[in-house]
């Protein structure tokens, strides 16, 4: 019977949750506008959430994209095929790892600080005192964060893939030995500008979209105790990677499922 | 038809409020006013609410029965705009000061200066040095709050809480944690502050000797009930035990030392299961 009874417990929390969550982004949404109104608001935020992820996103894209190069040229070098690494680094850096490693290396990087920032400015009534000051402190707080996410995730992504490309090129045309001239050309022949980039643009948009929300509710969401606050970081880092991994499979079939 | 309460003199009057948190009633159907220019006291021991009873009046808590109205107005009927209005007139200084940690001292009171009016930044900057001025603390303007001790900071948020001259500031535990210096510093300010810039105060505190100094008029909550209400020296000479058991400090009184618990013996002799 207990288990019965946590089970729909449970559901229900899980549904409470959503709506909560749901909630919370339409609040979101209402204050775009005047967040667009002051750009500085917003500049401030994708400093703190895009540019100081610039180096873990940087160097693991180069890291990435050398592991590909090199693995890539074994496979390929077998059928006699190395000339069109390119084509594979390219491919699988824009239209699955660089949007899906960088928003999982975001959700740890800035999703987790944004959820202990929103998480102790709850925890020490500064958001309850801004309310008091009568200023929304979702308009205030969350939605410039919750922006600036959303407009660098596509920006982190584009760099992390183009650094990995130059990582396999290295590591290919460097070290193994891959003509640099067949390494370019393929790639620019193979690689489609909508079939590849623009899908990858789109994945890595809905990734920063959901890390982002998941961040900010978890923090918004979080009890207002150390304790609170710790465990709704862990949270938000599981729950934004289950997210991103769940996504991925389901636009990758919308995508490219007739190819 | 009820929105509007013709008592001037109140600016504040609370009328058969009853909230409840998951089965605990933490107020009872109680009714307070709280006058127009003078200082008035919450006390009570701790968990009887005290702070929830400034989020009711603040409309940040709503209440299950009963009424808030603040200035004529019913807070908890309020759109969302306006209550947003009423707020922009009320002041609240926040137990640990609530101050914003990513920004200085000055930008902190700026802070609802900038956000809700549209004046020159060197009009900005008189008016923030002349509340610093006030709170003595002109010269700690570009600290962070991280640098700040605990009184200095509470000062800070009261010079914020100032900031938009209100008509009524609410202190939620002013006293707490302070040392013997800067519990005189904020004594000295509310009571002053509130003379001189005509507001209307409410502290929420269980300092008693502090707050009988400059409260104008008390009321003393327990058990979600009022157990006591008067001037400073009504309620020093009150006949009520509650009153009596708050005010002496007694371990035990009609508020138990012992939180409910089963029998004692039993207890110890039973086998010890959880429960």
């Amino acid at each position: 019977m207990d288990f019965i009874e946590n089970l729909g417990s449970g559901t229900r929390a899980s549904f409470n949750k959503l709506g909560r969550g749901t909630h919370f982004l339409i609040q979101i949404f209402s204050g775009v506008i005047s967040v667009l109104l002051r750009p500085r608001l917003l500049l401030k935020q994708m400093y703190s959430v895009g540019v100081m992820s610039f180096l873990i996103i940087t160097i693991s894209g180069l890291f990435v994209g050398m592991v590909l190069g090199l693995q890539g040229y074994y496979t390929l070098s077998d059928f006699g095929a190395e000339e069109t690494l390119g084509v594979m680094v390219a491919a699988s850096l824009v239209r699955e790892l660089g949007p899906v490693v960088s928003a999982l290396l975001f959700a740890g990087r800035a999703g987790s600080a944004l959820t202990a920032e929103i998480g102790l400015m709850k925890a020490t009534e500064q958001l309850s005192g801004m309310e008091m000051m009568a200023i929304d402190p979702v308009k205030r707080i969350v939605t410039p964060r919750f922006l600036a996410g959303l407009i660098s995730m596509p920006l982190l992504a584009g760099l992390f893939s183009a650094v990995g490309i130059m990582g396999g090129q290295i590591v290919g045309c460097g070290l193994l030995g891959v003509d640099e001239g067949a390494y370019w050309a393929q790639m620019q022949s193979n690689i489609d500008f909508y079939d590849d980039i623009i899908n990858g643009v789109i994945k890595s948009i809905v990734f920063g979209f959901v890390t982002s929300w998941i961040a900010l509710f978890e923090g918004y969401d979080s009890i207002p105790t150390s304790e609170g606050v710790s465990r709704a970081t862990t949270r938000t880092v599981v729950n934004s990677a289950f997210t991103i991994l769940g996504l991925d499979f389901i636009l990758t079939a919308l995508m490219f499922g007739d190819h | 038809m009820n929105n509007r309460v013709s008592d001037q003199d109140s600016l504040v009057s609370v009328r058969n409020l009853t909230f409840s948190r998951g089965n605990k009633k933490i107020f009872d159907d109680i009714s307070l006013d709280f006058q127009r220019g003078k200082v008035t006291a919450i006390m009570g021991p701790s968990g009887t609410g005290k702070t929830t009873m400034l989020k009711l009046i603040g409309g940040q808590l709503f209440p299950d029965k009963g009424t808030v109205f603040v200035d004529g107005q019913n807070v908890h009927k309020l759109r969302r705009a306006d209550l947003y209005t009423l707020r922009k007139r009320l002041g609240m200084l926040f137990q640990s000061g609530a101050l914003l940690t990513d920004m200085s001292v000055f930008d902190n009171v700026a802070f609802p200066l900038r956000e809700h009016t549209h004046l020159p930044e060197s009009m900005i900057r008189t008016l923030v040095l002349m509340k610093l001025e006030a709170v003595g603390l002109r010269g700690a303007n570009q600290l962070m709050p991280n640098e700040l001790s605990g009184g200095m900071a509470r000062r800070v948020a009261l010079a914020r809480a100032i900031a938009l001259d209100p008509m009524m500031i609410m202190y939620d535990e002013p006293f707490t944690g302070q040392d013997p210096i800067s519990m005189g510093v904020l004594v000295h300010l509310i009571k002053s502050l509130n003379n001189i810039l005509g507001l209307t105060s409410i502290i929420v505190s269980h300092d008693v000797h502090d707050t009988m100094a400059i409260a104008d008029y008390i009321y003393v909550l327990s058990g979600g009930k009022i157990v006591g209400q008067g001037t400073p020296k009504e309620i020093q000479e009150s006949d009520s035990e509650w009153v009596q058991q708050f005010m002496t400090g007694a371990a035990d009184g009609p508020v138990h030392f012992h939180y409910p618990a089963k029998d004692y013996i039993d207890d110890l002799l039973s086998s010890g299961k959880r429960y």
